[in-house]
């Protein structure tokens, strides 16, 4: 193993890692602040990658302007969803815990729908298209330049975020209302508009790294489960609930899948799931969990 | 009100249940081969869903696991099934799935809400991916055929299946051990206060369910000809039992049963010609009954039912 294959491998797994970190750090903010477990968050990101596919196939836009229309579209869907159905089942649940329960199992009924529409829209068939796929050298290694840029896009998504959250006083609401829901309303924080608001960023944030996978990866309708479990490991890796934690799980993640990747391809998948079942064993709570 | 309710389905109750069970077991001496076909489904997702009642609904232990207690249920049948009688090797897919699901459950003693959800929904994927690498490594074939087993005979033992997983359910429920599990689901920490062996009573009441959903899958397996990781190990395995109990509504033990025939029944008709709107109807049928029908059909008919009734309690 010379010292460029090393190299090749730490860059992959970075790579690997700004791409599971976006996605982590959607689900991460509708666990933490609105604590729905959405499994069908990997169906947002299968709808913002199809959406991207058709955009470039049919109308040759570049897939990049169309992050213009799936973080957007993908926001407003998901504000939509929240403030009809679990606002609703919010209201009905008897406790926090019973509406984490339902909460989930709403969302697997949302997995369904989507899915199914997709595959009514779209078919089953897996879809691909090349763009940027141009080699670039970095550090004496090759990557395309697809991967680089979709890299760049979702550490400047997830950063912006992060400052979004610290600086503003949207982001100070949003943060008071993850604390303690009921006293973050006392102070005035108008609660339903920030768990919407929270669980409309997640599905952006998805249709966003749907955009940036649709550009590397081979995309279909059913690839949303893959990419829902991959997120809820990360976010369990980093702690649920932090944005820091999830950007950290991300890249730890990326990084364990492209060694174990280098030296027994078939077992990556396996490798995270063992990753993620002794956690949730040994430390449930993450590596920046509270 | 209440005592006269309680007097009808003492004297109606059983009574149906046997006029239902002399149908079923005798369903080969009238029926077609397409029904029998079309019961042996129904007869399988009502032992899936009656399985995680047993533990689930009384504990709240959300669990994902079902998936993997059949696949391994499958996987056993198909391993054993060339050299073993049938019943050995429907015994074996039980078994293995008791010693899985003891395992799993020592293990998650500490995991509450969704992190045993999550759990259990990876242990499901990891088995798969693990196969499917092994397969690939070691074996250089993906997947492996199962000896064949007539229609009649795959309908019994899953009869047979229910019928146990029915009696053991009613002695579960009937014991102080169904008491036990319901405060658990109560509140843990007061069933461990008052002497409750929280840790063993989940453990083993997870590890009967799983046993269950095991034998069921063995026997399944045999219909099918040719499984692989994917077929054997599919999540949806897991996702059917938790959404067919919820509509059924997990009140009563008939809640399941109901929610699970009228699935069973849906996907039968409409998979073959459309597939994708039957799970687009699965996917708005659960969402509905989350919202609007927290206790299932079961609550729906105790409603309608007072309604009619019209009586003083009509409140409640």
């Amino acid at each position: 193993m010379t010292m460029i294959t090393i190299l090749e491998v730490l860059i992959t797994g970075l790579l690997l890692g700004g791409l599971y970190a976006l996605i982590a750090v959607g689900l991460s903010l509708q666990y933490g602040v609105a604590r729905i477990l959405n499994i069908s968050h990997g169906e947002f990101i299968m709808l913002g990658a199809l959406t991207t596919w058709s955009l470039y196939t049919a109308f040759g836009i570049n897939p990049l302007v169309s992050l213009a229309v799936c973080g957007p579209v993908a926001f407003v869907l998901g504000f939509i969803i929240h403030r009809t159905l679990f606002k609703r089942l919010l209201a009905s649940s008897a406790s926090p815990g019973v509406f984490e329960s339902n909460s989930m199992l709403a969302a697997f009924g949302l997995m369904f729908i989507l899915q199914n529409i997709a595959l009514l829209t779209w078919g089953p068939e897996i879809k691909g298209y090349s763009y940027l796929a141009v080699p670039v050298h970095l550090l004496g290694t090759l990557f395309g330049a697809n991967r680089l840029v979709t890299f760049g896009v979702a550490i400047v998504i997830g950063v912006a975020f992060y400052l979004f959250l610290e600086l503003t006083r949207t982001g100070k609401a949003i943060r008071a209302a993850a604390q303690d829901p009921a006293t973050a309303g006392l102070m005035g924080v108008n609660i339903n508009n920030m768990l919407a608001l929270c669980f409309g960023l997640g599905a952006a944030m998805a249709g966003i790294a749907g955009m940036l996978i649709s550009m590397c990866y081979p995309v279909h309708a059913v690839m949303g489960l893959e990419y829902t479990v991959i997120a809820i490991i990360v976010v369990v890796l980093g702690g649920l609930g932090s944005i820091p934690g999830s950007f950290i799980g991300g890249f730890v993640l990326g990084l364990i899948g492209s060694i174990v990747s280098y030296f027994e391809p078939g077992l990556a998948l396996v490798a995270y799931y063992v990753i993620f079942i002794l956690l949730l064993l040994v430390r449930p709570t993450g590596i920046m969990g509270r | 009100m209440k005592i006269n309710r309680v007097d009808f389905q003492r004297m109606w109750g059983p009574g149906l249940i046997f006029i239902i069970l002399v149908l079923l077991a005798s369903l080969s001496l009238y029926a077609s081969t397409y029904t029998v076909i079309l019961v042996t489904d129904i007869l399988m997702y009502v032992i899936l869903t009656l399985s995680w009642v047993l533990f689930s609904a009384p504990t709240g232990y959300i669990s994902l696991a079902p998936a993997a207690f059949f696949g391994v249920g499958i996987y056993t049948s198909a391993i054993l099934g060339s050299r073993l009688p049938l019943p050995i090797v429907i015994l074996a897919g039980g078994l293995a799935s008791f010693c899985l699901a003891l395992l799993v459950g020592a293990l998650t003693l500490r995991l509450r809400g969704v992190y045993f959800a999550m759990f259990t929904f990876g242990l499901v994927e990891l088995i798969k991916y693990f196969l499917l690498w092994y397969e690939v490594k070691f074996t250089g074939t993906r997947g492996r055929f199962v000896v064949l087993v007539d229609n009649t005979t795959i309908y019994y033992v899953m009869l047979i299946i229910l019928v146990l997983l029915l009696l053991a359910t009613y002695l579960i429920r009937r014991s102080r051990f169904g008491l036990a599990l319901q405060s658990i689901g109560q509140c843990e920490e007061a069933a461990a206060h008052i002497g409750i062996n929280v840790n063993v009573l989940k453990t083993v009441v997870f590890a009967i369910s799983g046993t269950f959903i095991g034998a069921a899958g063995a026997i399944m397996a045999t219909r099918w000809t040719y499984i692989d990781p994917y077929i054997a190990f599919n999540p949806l395995f897991s996702f059917m039992p938790v959404l067919m109990a919820i509509f059924g509504g997990l009140g009563q033990l008939y809640g399941p049963v109901l929610g699970a025939a009228i699935f069973a029944y849906l996907e039968e008709i409409l998979i073959t010609r459309f597939p994708y709107y039957y799970m687009l109807i699965f996917g708005v049928v659960l969402i509905v009954t989350i919202l609007y029908l927290p206790e299932g059909l079961v609550g729906l008919m105790q409603r309608v039912r007072r309604k009619i009734a019209g009586g003083q309690d009509a409140v409640a």
